[in-house]
């Protein structure tokens, strides 16, 4: 053995002979990892190019998509159409980065017992999602998909968003989504508003693409399924994806 | 420390290092074991130079292979559509009414539709094609508006009753009930009388009142016998096949306030060859019905000559 080999194993054994050395230098040795695999996100374009058409959620579709999390459709529905040719053809054109941008937390999952919901908004009449939740089996037979009827019968100004909408706006805020102070101050108002029971005008002045309509079929009340089916009905079209630029500069990229 | 020395028992020399009288034999590392470690380090290597790897101030390398996940997506796609194109032209340059005559070019049409319905139809028409309450079973013989290919085309390319395509299907029966054409007594009569046609009532005074009623307000579009008449889209009424449901209230309902089905015209989302295929396939399910040779429809039996002209008996 050389003395340069007995130096190293010799050294090594200040390691592994101090455990608050160890500690210290596996430390230094993670973070060095961690900087290089995670810091280059914050830059490259891959993780952060710009897109057309995203916005943040209008309250409505922020309540809705509350209830998508607190009834768990993330456990069985993912939200990214990755790019195959066998996801392409069935759920669309494969999810951007940008489109879940304003998502906190995103909700791409990783199981799909149903069916990717990435770009499922548009494709379906607003009945329809009302009959699918609440009794999948009479629209498609082979369903697993538990029914969901009760949020028909539940007011969404009753359930645990009563009034807090601008408060959650604001949160989301701070987290780095870009609502105006205006649309935070007006969150309770456009909440109803979209669901149709409002001054549509002044909606539409804050939130220039939403859809407002009544989405459950019950023009009296707005519900829990209002919020819903308004959630699932702008997922996935915000960005056009068939728009000549998009495709040209989708075309253009390497490296990703 | 260092206390190497060579192991009696195997000739092997030992580590150095000494626990409580227990020592560790210095043997080498596996051949195979080293080997694959500095293939995989050089695979590594490889791997950056070929692929997108290392981040830059911008965007990443991009590799001398120059891959991408999109690009990959891209390539497939369009040898996807170079595999299938001569395919989609040769049915492109048939004529719907031609397309039976090429078993091998109809086998194709077939299976594409099928792709199609996968994606456009199921949400209504089902899986299967059974169709749900409202929403039409396609593997049938009934059909509505007829079940012959070029009328199947038509069909999927101008929808139903659809806003915004002048030349859509339309047909409005009148909401005899909510409109006050009938009062509740008749409407609950003619109901009686239609569920006689099919024998799912037994004929009794109200049906015979009915029967007046009906060939007063019914059979004009529905024929006489309510075999149904395709030009208005008008069910036939003497079979066992129920749209809107079979029951005495769901009858009654329907006369009260008619149902008007809305399909979409097809033709602003997809291409013409596509809607032929869906038709191939439609066609395909089981109740497809061969060309007439004559604007008047075939299979006629003894009570068609009575049926408006161009209304089907069946």
């Amino acid at each position: 053995m050389t003395a340069a080999e007995n130096g190293l194993v010799t050294g090594h054994k200040k390691f592994e002979r101090n455990v608050t050395l160890l500690a210290v230098l596996a430390f230094a040795a993670v973070t060095i990892g961690g900087i290089v695999e995670i810091a280059p996100l914050f830059w490259i374009d891959n993780t952060i190019e710009k897109v057309d058409g995203v916005r943040p959620y209008t309250p409505l579709e922020q309540a809705g998509r509350d209830i998508y999390i607190r009834e768990g459709c993330y456990v069985c529905h993912s939200q990214m159409i990755r790019p195959f040719r066998d996801e392409t053809e069935r759920y669309g054109h494969y999810s951007l980065a940008a489109e879940s941008m304003y998502d906190h937390p995103f909700q791409w999952g990783s199981k799909r017992t149903g069916p990717d919901l990435a770009r499922v908004g548009g494709r379906y009449s607003d009945e329809w999602h009302v009959q699918h939740l609440v009794d999948p089996r009479s629209v498609v037979p082979e369903s697993v998909m538990p029914m969901y009827a009760f949020l028909k019968d539940r007011d969404l100004s009753k359930s645990d968003t009563e009034g807090s909408m601008s408060g959650e706006l604001k949160a989301l805020y701070h987290v780095g989504v870009p609502y105006s102070q205006d649309q935070i101050a007006h969150a309770d108002e456009d909440l109803k508003a979209q669901a149709g029971q409002g001054d549509a005008a002044e909606l539409a002045k804050r939130w220039p693409k939403a859809q407002a309509r009544d989405f459950d079929g019950n023009p009296a009340r707005l519900t829990e399924m209002d919020a819903l089916v308004a959630y699932l009905q702008v997922l996935g079209t915000m960005v056009d994806t068939n728009s000549a630029a998009a495709q040209e500069d989708l075309a253009k990229e390497t490296g990703r | 420390m260092d206390n190497r020395k060579i192991d009696d028992a195997t000739g092997v020399e030992t580590v150095g290092h000494e626990w409580d009288g227990i020592e560790e034999l210095n043997n080498p590392l596996p051949r195979w074991w080293l080997w694959t470690f500095y293939a995989t380090i050089a695979f590594s290597v490889a791997y950056c130079v070929v692929y997108p790897a290392i981040p830059m101030l911008s965007k990443g390398t991009d590799g001398a292979w120059k891959w991408s996940s999109r690009g990959a997506l891209a390539a497939e796609m369009s040898k996807a559509e170079q595999g299938r194109a001569a395919t989609l032209a040769a049915i492109a340059a048939t004529p719907i009414e031609a397309l039976p005559e090429k078993p091998q070019l109809m086998q194709a049409a077939v299976a594409g539709g099928r792709a199609a319905f996968r994606v456009n139809c199921v949400q209504c028409h089902g899986a299967g094609a059974a169709g749900f309450k409202g929403y039409p079973n396609l593997n049938d013989d009934d059909w509505l508006w007829g079940g012959d290919l070029r009328t199947i085309e038509t069909t999927i390319t101008h929808g139903i009753r659809f806003p915004g395509d002048d030349q859509t299907r339309q047909s409005q029966m009148p909401n005899f009930g909510k409109d006050g054409l009938l009062p509740a007594a008749s409407v609950s009569d003619v109901a009686s009388y239609v569920l006689t046609l099919s024998g799912k009532e037994q004929p009794g005074a109200a049906s015979q009142r009915g029967a007046a009623t009906f060939a007063a307000n019914c059979a004009v579009c529905h024929g006489p016998e309510g075999k149904g008449g395709r030009q208005f889209g008008a069910p036939n009424l003497a079979d066992a096949i129920w749209l809107y449901g079979g029951t005495h209230a769901d009858v009654a309902a329907s006369v009260t306030s008619a149902h008007a089905g809305v399909m979409p015209a097809w033709a602003h989302r997809l291409d013409p060859v596509t809607i032929k295929m869906l038709a191939a396939y439609v066609h395909s399910l089981g109740g497809g019905e061969k060309f007439a040779p004559v604007p008047t429809p075939e299979e006629s039996t003894p009570a068609g000559g009575a049926a408006p002209a161009a209304a089907a008996p069946r």
